[in-house]
């Protein structure tokens, strides 16, 4: 039988704001065995941040459980903190000690014996190529780095479970790859359980589960391949010369399950590639819309996501409820 | 245990190198206290030295002279110009040339010995301090020869010169016989230094944990084991060490510099003195947990820079004050450092006079620390 790391039963988060009540996590399960990557995606305000909050005991919690390790959120705090390390989505570490500095503040308020810093620190900063930079400002490291010192300092006490807001926000493609390379090392190294909140879709797929997150509910979790399977039908993938006209046209076709915008390009799902294809061509063409050839491409986690938050919102509003405007996914 | 003090010294540390790497703030911090202390006390200078006067002895005779001596040694006046009447001296203030003017009438020393001498001091009613500062000299130094003084004040607004006098009246002034030595600075000083490290202490204590907050280094720090008692002493040691150094150069200054005569013990007062700046920094710390921006921090150490000015005695009294002014007093640690302060440094009293002061603040000290420790909030929300 497999450990629990993360649990949370029916967890409910609700902000008192003057303008009423906000539930910014409503009713969440998860469970995520020890060893496992997991990924919480979502969009902006799906309640990523809050939800990993309420877990590490810094926000309170308005109903249901939440623990790590078999401790619980709010009452075994600090047993949690001595087990779990933790980047918040800013990045926060004291931007005038120097990498050094930081290195060593955060492991003696860990309580980190001297001799293994002696043995650690250097390990870590090779690790995460910081072994050059001991005396820079913190402030003064490039953005890539500063993810990197961040997750050495919350490596510093071996922590058991790591929870990750957003860690690489603001980080240039190569640094994300190498952040993500250190995560699987620590993963099959070291056995670590690693919970990450992130918006980038080529992230998520390198989870072993991923749970989407919209409007404070977790609306799917499971595996990348799974999610993905989920999805209806074959996806097209094409670029017409007069955008709105085309989307418009596509949309109210028959046999076209869902079109999605990626870029210049309209992203259509067909239950039939065979029979859909030459019907779309046509129209298109009748309608006098020149296009580029249409393919017929591989569900990635991005189409899935927006696939699964375009259900939900649909069914939001069935409920009356108002959507929630999905900002930074470009919906 | 051993855990609980390794993450306050980690803390300390931390704290120490962020303060003295930013020099900036540093000096600041440092040379603030001194500005302040410079204009503080020449501001709060009341009385006026050396007013320019003009003179008319109608008299020349020994006592006359004796007279026009005594109101120059006593450095408040200065006899810039002989005139021939006292229309001249109203000109000359009128003018601007003199502020003051002294008429001596005739047969001086023969009404002096008969009892019934009259002087006339002349005071430009323009410079209120000039006013109060030469009519509080004149009239004690009238005493002294028995006379009656007759003083006009003079408007050089008016059109006519003598349209705008009055007279005051002819009493003893409580002013010089309460500060004798007329150095109104020195009385002032100990109260300034004590209202600079107030300020110092709550400021700071406040802004190190607001900015934290700001910064989201806080957050970091939240979700580690410290409690938030280890977290508030190891913000509280490195600035009450800061505030030490402060109240060093303060006294330097103010002894070597202002002459500020230190009657009392120096190690008692540097003992109240940190007992004193405990309470400030559990003030501040206080006033951090209120606070969510750097900007309410500072606003609300402005209003407590306000009131600690006002109502804790360190320029008027409290004594007369409505009981609502007093009670807001008693909230501010000043209050009870002030006396402490004055009592030291001016009377050179010991603790046996200080105690309800002092256990005041030591009670002050530890409900603001258990305040604020409670108050500081374990979660963000």
């Amino acid at each position: 039988m497999t450990e629990i790391a993360i649990s949370t039963r029916d967890l409910v988060k609700q902000f008192k704001t003057r303008s009423g009540k906000i539930i910014a996590v409503n009713q969440v399960n998860i469970d995520i065995p020890r060893g496992e990557t997991f990924g919480l995606i979502g969009p902006d305000g799906a309640g990523k941040t809050t939800l990993t909050r309420v877990i590490l005991g810094l926000l309170s919690r308005t109903h249901g459980q939440s623990s790590i390790l078999g401790f619980d959120s709010m009452h075994d705090t600090y047993a949690i903190r001595e087990r779990v390390g933790y980047i918040a989505q800013q990045f926060a570490l004291p931007a005038d000690l120097t990498v050094k500095e930081n290195m060593e503040f955060f492991a003696n308020i860990q309580g980190v014996s001297r001799e293994d810093q002696k043995k650690r620190v250097p390990q870590l900063l090779e690790f995460a190529g910081l072994s050059e930079f001991t005396g820079r400002l913190a402030g003064q490291l490039s953005g890539g780095m500063k993810k990197k010192l961040a997750l050495t300092c919350s490596l510093i006490h071996e922590p058991q479970v790591v929870m990750l807001d957003e860690p690489t926000l603001g980080v240039d493609p190569v640094s994300r790859r190498e952040f993500w390379n250190l995560l699987g090392h620590l993963r099959a190294e070291k056995g670590l359980t690693i919970c990450v909140c992130t918006p980038y879709m080529d992230e998520a797929e390198r989870c072993n589960r991923v749970g989407l997150m919209y409007s404070g509910k977790l609306i799917a979790s499971d595996t990348p391949r799974a999610i993905k399977s989920c999805i209806q039908g074959h996806l097209l993938e094409f670029k017409p010369h007069q955008f709105v006209p085309a989307q418009k046209l596509v949309t109210e076709m028959p046999g076209v399950l869902e079109v999605q915008t990626y870029g210049a390009m309209l992203h259509v799902f067909v239950e039939d590639v065979g029979l859909r294809k030459p019907e779309i061509e046509a129209v298109l063409t009748a309608q006098g819309i020149s296009f580029e050839p249409l393919r017929e491409i591989e569900v990635r986690m991005e189409e899935a996501f927006i696939s699964l938050i375009h259900r939900e919102a649909a069914n939001h509003q069935e409920r009356g409820a108002i959507a929630t405007p999905l900002g930074k996914m470009g919906l | 245990m051993h855990n609980r003090f390794r993450r306050i010294f980690t803390i300390v540390r931390k704290e120490t190198i962020q303060l003295l790497r930013d020099r900036r703030t540093l000096i600041f911090i440092l040379g603030l206290p001194m500005i302040e202390l410079f204009l503080f006390a020449y501001a709060v200078t009341l009385s006026v030295n050396h007013i320019p006067t003009a003179v008319v002895d109608q008299s020349h005779d020994s006592r006359a002279r004796d007279f026009i001596n005594a109101l120059q040694r006593s450095e408040y006046f200065d006899m810039k110009m002989v005139v021939a009447n006292e229309q001249e001296i109203i000109q000359a203030i009128d003018s601007g040339q003199v502020k003051a003017g002294l008429v001596i009438p005739a047969d001086f020393s023969a009404h002096i010995a008969s009892g019934d001498a009259n002087v006339l001091i002349l005071l430009d009613g323009s410079d209120s301090f000039s006013v109060q500062s030469g009519y509080s000299a004149a009239s004690a130094i009238s005493q002294t020869y028995q006379l009656n003084l007759i003083t006009e004040k003079v408007s050089k607004m008016g059109a006519g010169a003598n349209s705008a006098s009055s007279t005051l009246p002819v009493d003893t002034s409580f002013r010089v016989l309460y500060n004798p030595d007329m150095n109104d600075m020195i009385f002032v000083l100990p109260g300034i230094a004590a209202i600079i490290l107030q300020v110092l202490a709550v400021g700071q204590s406040a802004m190190t944990v607001v900015r934290e907050r700001e910064l989201g280094t806080l957050e970091q720090i939240m979700v580690t084991p410290t409690r938030p008692i280890e977290l508030m002493l190891g913000k509280l040691i490195p600035n009450m060490v800061l505030n030490l150094v402060v109240t060093v150069i303060i006294l330097i200054l103010g002894v070597f510099f202002f002459g500020m005569p230190f009657h009392g013990s120096v190690w008692l007062f540097f003992a109240l003195a940190i007992l004193f700046i405990i309470s400030g920094i559990g003030l501040g710390l206080m006033i951090s947990s209120v606070a969510k921006t750097q900007r309410q921090a500072q606003q609300m150490s402005m209003v407590l820079m306000l009131f600690s000015m006002l109502l804790t005695g360190v320029i008027y009294p409290r004594a007369p004050m409505p009981w609502i002014a007093q009670a807001i007093g008693s909230l501010i640690p000043l209050t009870y450092f002030i006396r402490i302060s004055r009592g030291i440094i001016t009377k050179g009293v010991g603790i046996s006079l200080l105690w309800s002061d002092v256990v005041a603040l030591i009670v002050y000290g530890v409900v603001v620390m258990i305040i604020a420790s409670v108050s500081f909030k374990r979660r963000l929300d």
